[in-house]
């Protein structure tokens, strides 16, 4: 046996130093999909030289909600559905700043669905993260915004019965400048789809279909993480560039994943100075990034 | 430090309370404001809007008040010094966010320019409804700092202060106008900017392993502040967190860093209150008032003075901290302590606990539309004499 396979010190997981070590181990269930984001999140990061001084991470409430508390950056783990306007204002006050909003489906869509819709439309750039285990995972796996039809969660016993949103169709057509979907199994295609995001000026949206075993897989028959990794193997289709309202997801159905929408559009800051600009002449004085005296 | 006089209009102006309450938030240092529209209060962010451009600042109108609420939180971790501005339904949706910016202990102002209520109520006439829930309206247990004005000079000069107060204790402080201050057109002296005092952010120049956000400092059991990208690497959280800023859920956490919000506060107490006192000395009775109310108790008292009644007036500049230590000092000394106010029994719940049974309480209620008739409070000093 090679002494190498002896040593007792393993190299170090490059990803580590991305991470809040001394807060392991983390809250979340064996199987659950969050934490293969939040590797694909530090290697976007790496893989992209993001100056990482100047990147805030913004998360509302839930199971996703905690990603903001494990990741060794400027971190803000705000109220429930509100980490689209607070990190609007961060980045309005600190324009140098790459302000990632990193949440749940039911924090994004539900409680703080008119937030996305609002941000979306005014084109402020944010680069959103939505990790979609299909459920409210956090209070013990109740319908949400996104829960697709006919799935038994812990208030809907006989099966749901309200349609599901269509994330990427919704967020399209708010506005977004990039709007990409992938799941946990394409760690891959998911890490390249972020630092694409990153390096994209404008609202920012990439879905993530997770699974949640301890909630929705195991209250649906589904299998345990595994079977769901090998349930979207089977059925994703990367259709890139794929008309967003032909996307929606389905309880068993296709999975249909790539970058939908990559555009062009002045995001919020870009357009406030030119009108600014514009009308006030030499009385218009920018904003800055302020210096901490 | 004083002012930074970009932002300054020194000289005599004649403006109204919503204007000269915009024109405090500038002088005091704010460079950003996220409002939604609300009857009586548009008009702070409206004048806002106009002059942030023209001074480096930044506002935002955003699609509802939680979103304007927490807007501003970002916005004060972006490093910048933030307000909001509402009145009565608004102020209710944005109870979260007070007790977000508490737990956080994010430096932040809010002015309320009260209304009627409840709901909906008189969207265009006073009351002082909302004094009660500035104090409590968020869940759990923590402190702010509310002031109220009573003119539109003060509205100029108490949201400096309450810019300041902000800064000193990272706590959301508030500016309790109404309807009448807001919209009543009067003399607003705006000083030089080297008179203004200025409270800066308390920014940490400590090594970046050694520091803690969440580590008391000092008598005002404050931490510094640090703001995002500046290589801290901070996390801010709603949770109950240890000083580092990581959520520590158990008892021994909760009670220490709660204890801390509602201590900093206060033990501070007597410091932060500002009260306006007239012949308190020799006086039978004392009228205690503040805001909009506090000029129709002035004419009250004026009027019994005529009458040889020994009449004082205790003015709330700070309703919260209550002064409750004024109360007690002068509960013994005289026949009964008398409440006006734009609501049907607020602040004079405050005056009860801390009159402590000491002499007569008696409360002139009002419940909002217009102001107190004088003749209203004479009645009722006129009868704890009698």
């Amino acid at each position: 046996m090679s002494s190498s396979l002896c040593s007792l010190t393993a190299p170090a997981n490059p990803v580590e130093d991305l991470l809040r070590t001394d807060r392991m181990p983390h809250i979340w269930c064996p199987g659950c999909g969050i934490g293969t984001t939040v590797n694909c999140f530090s290697r976007a990061l790496i893989d992209s030289k993001t100056d990482l001084s100047k990147l805030s991470i913004v998360s509302g409430i839930g199971c996703t909600g905690r990603v903001a508390g494990y990741v060794n950056l400027d971190s803000f783990h705000t109220t429930h559905g509100r980490a689209i306007p607070f990190a609007t204002g961060l980045k309005l006050a600190s324009p140098d700043m790459t302000v990632v909003v990193y949440s749940g489906d039911g924090d994004l869509f539900a409680i703080g669905g008119n937030h996305l819709i609002h941000a979306a439309r005014r084109n402020v750039d944010l680069k959103v993260i939505c990790v979609n285990n299909l459920t409210y995972a956090m209070t013990g796996g109740q319908t949400g915004p996104a829960t697709p039809l006919d799935v038994i969660t812990a208030t809907a016993p006989y099966g749901t019965y309200d349609p599901a949103f269509n994330l990427p169709y919704l967020v399209e057509a708010a506005g977004a400048v990039y709007v990409a979907r992938w799941t946990t199994f394409h760690v891959k295609q998911l890490a390249r789809s972020m630092a694409e995001m990153f390096s994209k000026k404008g609202f920012g949206f990439i879905e993530i279909i997770s699974p949640c075993p301890t909630l929705y897989q195991r209250r649906n028959k589904m299998g345990d993480g595994l079977d769901t990794m090998k349930f979207y193997k089977q059925m994703s289709k990367t259709k890139h560039g794929a008309p967003t309202n032909e996307v929606g997801l389905t309880k068993s159905g296709e999975i249909i994943v790539g970058k939908f929408v990559d555009r062009e559009r002045p995001d919020f800051t870009t357009m406030m100075h030119a009108y600014l600009n514009q009308r006030l002449g030499d009385d218009y004085i920018p904003a800055e990034a302020p210096v901490c005296s | 430090m004083h002012a930074d006089p970009i932002g300054v209009l020194t000289g005599s102006h004649f403006m109204d309370g919503d204007h000269a309450a915009c024109e405090g938030a500038i002088a005091a240092g704010a460079r950003f404001s996220a409002g939604y529209p609300i009857t009586p209060s548009t008009e702070i962010v409206e004048r806002f809007s106009h002059r942030a451009p023209k001074i480096g600042a930044t506002f935002i109108q955003m699609e509802d008040e939680l979103a304007a609420s927490i807007a501003i939180l970002g916005a004060v971790w972006g490093g910048v010094k933030a307000f909001t501005v509402t009145s009565g339904p608004g102020f209710s949706l944005m109870m979260e966010h007070i007790g977000y910016a508490a737990m956080t202990e994010t430096p932040c102002v809010f002015i309320d320019v009260q209304r009627g209520g409840p709901s909906t109520g008189l969207p265009t006439l006073p009351a002082q409804g909302d004094m009660m829930q500035v104090r409590w309206g968020s869940h759990g247990d923590y402190e702010i700092i509310a002031l109220c004005p009573n003119s539109p000079q003060e509205c100029f000069d108490l949201t400096i202060q309450a810019f300041n107060l902000s800064e000193m204790y990272r706590v959301p402080v508030f500016v309790m106008m109404d309807e009448v201050v807001g919209h009543m057109t009067e003399k607003v002296v705006i000083p030089h900017a080297t008179e203004i005092e200025v409270e800066p952010r308390h920014f940490t120049s400590k090594d970046k392993s050694a520091f803690q956000l969440f580590a008391p400092q000092g008598e005002e059991q404050t931490p510094e502040m640090a703001m995002a990208g500046d290589g801290y690497k901070v996390h801010v959280t709603g949770l109950t967190h240890d000083e580092r800023g990581y959520p520590s859920m158990t008892p021994e956490t909760q009670d220490r860093m709660v204890r801390r919000l509602v201590t900093k506060i206060r033990d501070n107490a007597s410091k932060i209150c500002l009260t306006e006192e007239h012949d308190l000395e020799d006086a039978d009775v004392v009228v205690i008032s503040y805001g909009i109310t506090s000029r129709v108790a002035q004419r009250a008292v004026e009027m019994s003075r005529a009458e040889g009644i020994k009449v004082g007036s205790l003015r709330l500049i700070t309703a919260w901290p209550f002064p409750e230590h004024i109360i007690r000092a002068l509960a013994p000394k005289v026949k009964g302590l008398i409440v006006a106010e734009l609501n049907l029994g607020q602040m004079v719940r405050e005056v009860e606990r801390c009159a402590g049974g000491k002499c007569r309480v008696v409360h002139v209620g009002h419940a909002g539309g217009t102001v107190h008739q004088p003749e209203d409070i004479l009645k009722a000093i006129e009868e704890v004499v009698r």
